[in-house]
């Protein structure tokens, strides 16, 4: 596979670690190591921008920061573009971040994204400069629109978030895929390190999990696990597989008479 | 650039209002419905629960009491999966206690001879920097139903001057208009905590017998106003023991599925007051016990994936402590219910007994030490949709 590049920036980890989820206190953050993850998404509405420092236990970033992973502020709560935008403004003011993972969510249930919203999110937050990372439904032809307005990546969902539900969306994943002419990160549903495997062996280019890992008995070994996963997907796409035979290759082949027994051409041919 | 909008607003003729479906489950049919369950039913939702209120129902009935194990397994599960290990804090801030009502199992109610007050905007903000520097982010205001002592205007100049900081501010006061709550909103309010005390419209007459929230139509309605308007937060509630409690929490939950269908776009928070002795008010005529609140967490918890459980200081620790894991998101801490509680009227009685004094960092030990995140900021001023005034 080619290594994973957004923006002019490549990376050796095709996992990504999203933290709305929390693992308990320092887990969380052991868990992104184990990972050997290098993007993680945090939730601006989890930070502190005006007062970092207040907050009485130690956030997540604190504990992360040094540790080499490149931290891309998501817009969660976000209902409509114009939220977005906002907080997305005040998180590159406040702290000069200029990645944004875009979620444009108003359903607060199931976190479904907003497909128009998205789009226009990503149109305007382009123009001012940002590394917009979009997280949509499964659909290609937003998926296209997206990459036409500069997003450096899309981000469809595998199943509805926090489901653990694996790929249920594998033959829209596999058209945007197809389509694609940015990286393709399949976002949320992803609840086992085979699901991960799953979604690079279709083609993405990488994963995000977060619940399947913050909310596991054991996140930091469940991280791991991801990892590897996801690192045998690659060496097994990069292996060039042969995929699945629909029909089987018979011993005894029907049509061998027109190799051997051609019947226009002569006696003298063999 | 993107045009500023306006809530959205669901203009589908047949959306019923909930006083209506609410009219479709009489206390007499809830009553009997709850009392008929047999254990076969409780063991077929819990193979299969659906989001119902049918489902709902059935866990809430005697019959599924052998079954409250297994329905913690799952509602611990289901918030888990849902919000992680996320708990979230906030601190009420009363600032009037004047009222107009007679609720009878109020210590605040307008009969009773308590100390009152309204706080000046200046001591309501001293009140709101001391919870500030304590590391609170999320703020209720809470007041009693008295528009003379503090009007909505009172609350707005307030919200404008704390916005900066705080990260959601969120009222618990009289039944408003639309308008009003859109006032509220454009000041920086992004959430709205109305209880309706009791669902059964008979048991609510007894127990409001004079002042304006008599009417309990009109308090009903008013969290649709506030949804209308684009709170983004919604909390209701039913205080328990004035009633059976299984009803009440079935009606609750009612509610819930009612608000999560019709208006989307809001979170929805319930919490389980637990009535207690104030001076001045009547002991509760149905008390609820331990079992019984954890039954209704988990079973609401069941029905409602997705909704805030809030868990006050009304609360013991050790209560407190164990409930958590069963689907509690938010929890107060260190909670005075009087106003200038924080800062200059220590000694006042407030509008109940606090159980847990234990204080935010304490507590914050305390939900670390048990696995959780403890989250002080969930939401930012920048996520308000409408325009801020």
């Amino acid at each position: 596979m080619h290594r994973l590049n957004i923006n002019g920036y490549s990376f050796n980890s095709r996992l990504f670690i999203g933290t709305g989820k929390f693992a308990a206190g320092p887990v969380m953050a052991e868990a992104v190591q184990a990972s050997g993850t290098e993007i993680v998404t945090v939730a601006l509405r989890r930070v502190d921008l005006n007062e970092p420092n207040s907050q009485q236990a130690p956030s997540l970033i604190e504990r992360l920061s040094g540790s080499g992973v490149h931290i891309v502020p998501n817009t969660s709560g976000a209902k409509t573009a114009e939220d977005a935008l906002r907080i997305a403004r005040l998180a590159q003011a406040a702290s000069g971040y200029d990645w944004i993972k875009l979620e444009v969510t108003p359903d607060v249930n199931y976190l479904l994204p907003d497909p128009v919203e998205t789009l226009k999110a990503t149109e305007q937050m382009v123009e001012e400069g940002f590394t917009v990372l979009p997280y949509v439904n499964a659909d290609p032809v937003l998926c296209r629109q997206l990459t036409e307005a500069g997003a450096p990546a899309v981000m469809p969902l595998g199943a509805p978030i926090g489901t653990n539900a694996g790929i249920r969306t594998q033959d829209m994943l596999e058209i945007i895929i197809e389509q694609a002419t940015v990286p393709v990160v399949v976002d949320a549903g992803l609840g086992l390190p085979s699901h991960a495997a799953k979604a690079v062996e279709l083609g993405a280019d990488a994963v995000l999990v977060n619940t399947a890992i913050a909310t596991a008995g054991d996140p930091v070994n469940m991280a791991r696990a991801f990892a590897q996963a996801v690192r045998a997907a690659e060496q097994a796409v990069d292996a060039d597989p042969r995929g699945e035979q629909k029909l089987a290759e018979p011993s005894s082949p029907l049509t061998g008479f027109v190799h051997n027994h051609d019947t226009t051409a002569g006696a003298t041919s063999e | 650039m993107i045009q500023q909008q306006a809530p959205r607003q669901n203009n589908n003729p047949r959306a019923q209002d909930f006083s209506e479906q609410l009219s479709s489950w009489p206390p007499e049919l809830v009553d009997r419905r709850l009392y008929g369950v047999d254990t076969g039913e409780v063991r077929r939702e819990l193979k299969k629960p659906s989001r119902s209120p049918e489902t709902l129902l059935r866990l809430l009935s005697p019959a599924a009491e052998p079954y409250l194990e297994t329905m913690a397994q799952e509602a611990a599960l289901l918030t888990r999966q849902r919000f992680g290990h996320a708990m979230q804090f906030y601190a009420p801030l009363y600032v009037s206690n004047y009222c107009r009502n007679a609720c009878r199992y109020c210590g605040f109610n307008c009969n009773t001879h308590v100390f009152r007050s309204s706080l000046s905007q200046q001591e309501a903000l001293q009140e709101a920097d001391y919870l500030a520097k304590q590391g609170f982010r999320h703020l209720l205001l809470v007041s009693g139903e008295d528009p003379e002592h503090v009007p909505v205007e009172y609350f707005a100049q307030l919200a404008t001057k704390l916005r900066s900081r705080f990260a959601s501010i969120s009222v618990e006061i009289y039944p408003l208009r639309q308008h009003e709550y859109a006032r509220l909103i454009s000041a920086g309010v992004d959430g709205l905590t109305l209880y309706q005390e009791t669902y059964d419209p008979d048991v609510y007459l007894v127990m409001h017998p004079a002042g304006p929230k008599k009417d309990f139509h009109n308090r009903l309605a008013a969290v649709e106003k506030g949804a209308r308007a684009g709170m983004h937060r919604l909390g209701i509630g039913a205080l328990l023991g004035l009633r059976d409690w299984r009803a009440e929490a079935f009606w609750t939950g009612l509610h819930a599925l009612y608000l999560q269908r019709q208006y989307w776009r809001c979170r929805l928070s319930i919490s389980f007051p637990r009535m207690r002795k104030a001076p001045g008010s009547i002991d509760p005529p149905c008390p609820v016990d331990d079992k019984a609140i954890v039954q209704m967490l988990c079973a609401l918890r069941i029905v409602l994936p997705d909704a805030d459980m809030v868990l006050s200081t009304r609360e013991s620790p050790q209560f407190r402590d164990n409930i958590l894991p069963l689907g509690v998101t938010r929890i107060s801490a260190a909670s005075r219910t009087n106003p200038g509680g924080y800062t200059f009227q220590e000694d006042t009685s407030g509008q109940f007994e606090v159980q847990d004094t234990r204080s935010l960092q304490h507590m914050i030990r305390t939900v670390y030490q048990k696995g959780f995140e403890p989250v002080l900021k969930d939401w930012d001023q920048a996520l308000q949709t409408q325009q801020l005034q």
